[in-house]
C-alpha cells in the first residue's frame, strides 16, 4: 500500500482494557482512543494510553466517539508530547475486519492505527490495520509488558 | 468579531490549504457563514442539507462541543477558537 507499518505494540494492560471495555460495551458497539508518540503525524506504533469513550451512537451496528472524550484525549495526548494514533471498535456479531463504513471513515484519520475486536465467538479477537485511500493493511500486534 | 477557526488537515484544501482561518461573526453558525462565502467548497463539509452541523464533525468553541451548547447559535466573543475536528465513527 506504498508505506512500510511499524507495528503495534500494545502492553498487556493495554490489550486487557480494549477487550474488557468491548465487553463492557455490549449489546452495543465499544470504543476508544489510542495514544502514542507519532513524527510528522505518523505513528509510531508504541502505545502510551489506551483510552474507552463512550459510544455516543449507543448502537450495535454503529459507533461515534464521543465528542467530549474526543477532545479530552486529544489535549491529554498533547500536554504529553504524543498524538492520538488510533482507535478501536468492536463488532459484536462480525470479524475483526474493517466493514465499508470504518474504510470511508478512515479517510478522516489516515496516519492512524484501526484496531477491531470481534466479539463474535467465545474467544475475542482482536487485529489491527492501516487504510489509506480504501486500502486496508494489516498491521502486526506485538504485546509487551 | 473575528474569531480564529482552526480546520483539519481533511478540509484544508477547501480553504486554500490553510491551517487555521480568521472569520467574522457573533454566533459559531454566523462565523461559518462567513467562512463559507470565503470557501464555498466548507459548506457542504460543516453543514447539512438540514441546516445543523454535520453528523460527522465535532466543532468545539474552545474545548466545548457546540452541540452541547446551543449548536450553531453558540455564541463567540473575541479571542474564541472554533475547532472543526472529524468525528470517529464507523460500523
Amino acid at each position: 500500500m506504498g508505506f512500510v507499518s511499524p507495528p503495534l505494540r500494545l502492553t498487556e494492560d493495554q490489550y486487557r482494557t480494549i477487550v474488557a471495555h468491548s465487553y463492557d460495551g455490549l449489546p452495543d458497539e465499544a470504543c476508544g482512543l489510542l495514544m502514542g508518540p507519532a513524527v510528522d503525524e505518523e505513528p509510531l506504533g508504541v502505545i502510551t494510553e489506551a483510552r474507552p469513550c463512550r459510544n455516543e451512537d449507543k448502537s450495535a451496528r454503529t459507533y461515534r466517539i464521543d465528542s467530549r472524550d474526543f477532545i479530552a484525549a486529544l489535549r491529554t495526548a498533547e500536554t504529553r508530547g504524543d498524538a492520538l494514533v488510533g482507535c478501536w471498535h468492536s463488532h459484536t456479531h462480525t470479524d475483526a475486519y474493517p466493514s465499508p463504513t470504518d474504510i470511508v471513515q478512515a479517510e478522516a484519520y489516515p496516519t492512524w492505527f484501526y484496531v477491531l475486536v470481534s466479539l463474535r465467538d467465545s474467544e475475542p479477537v482482536l487485529r489491527a490495520y492501516r487504510i489509506r485511500n480504501g486500502t486496508v493493511a494489516e498491521s502486526q500486534i506485538l504485546l509487551g509488558r | 468579531m473575528p474569531v480564529e477557526v482552526r480546520l483539519p488537515t481533511l478540509l484544508r484544501s477547501h480553504a486554500e490549504g490553510a491551517a487555521s482561518v480568521t472569520a467574522e461573526g457573533a454566533t459559531v453558525g454566523d462565523v461559518f457563514a462567513d467562512l463559507c462565502t470565503r470557501y464555498p467548497g466548507l459548506s457542504d463539509q460543516l453543514v447539512d442539507e438540514s441546516g445543523s452541523i454535520h453528523r460527522f464533525v465535532n466543532v468545539y468553541r474552545n474545548d466545548d462541543d457546540v452541540r452541547y451548547l446551543d449548536q450553531l447559535d453558540t455564541k463567540v466573543t473575541d479571542g474564541d477558537v472554533i475547532s472543526v475536528l472529524p468525528a470517529v465513527a464507523g460500523g
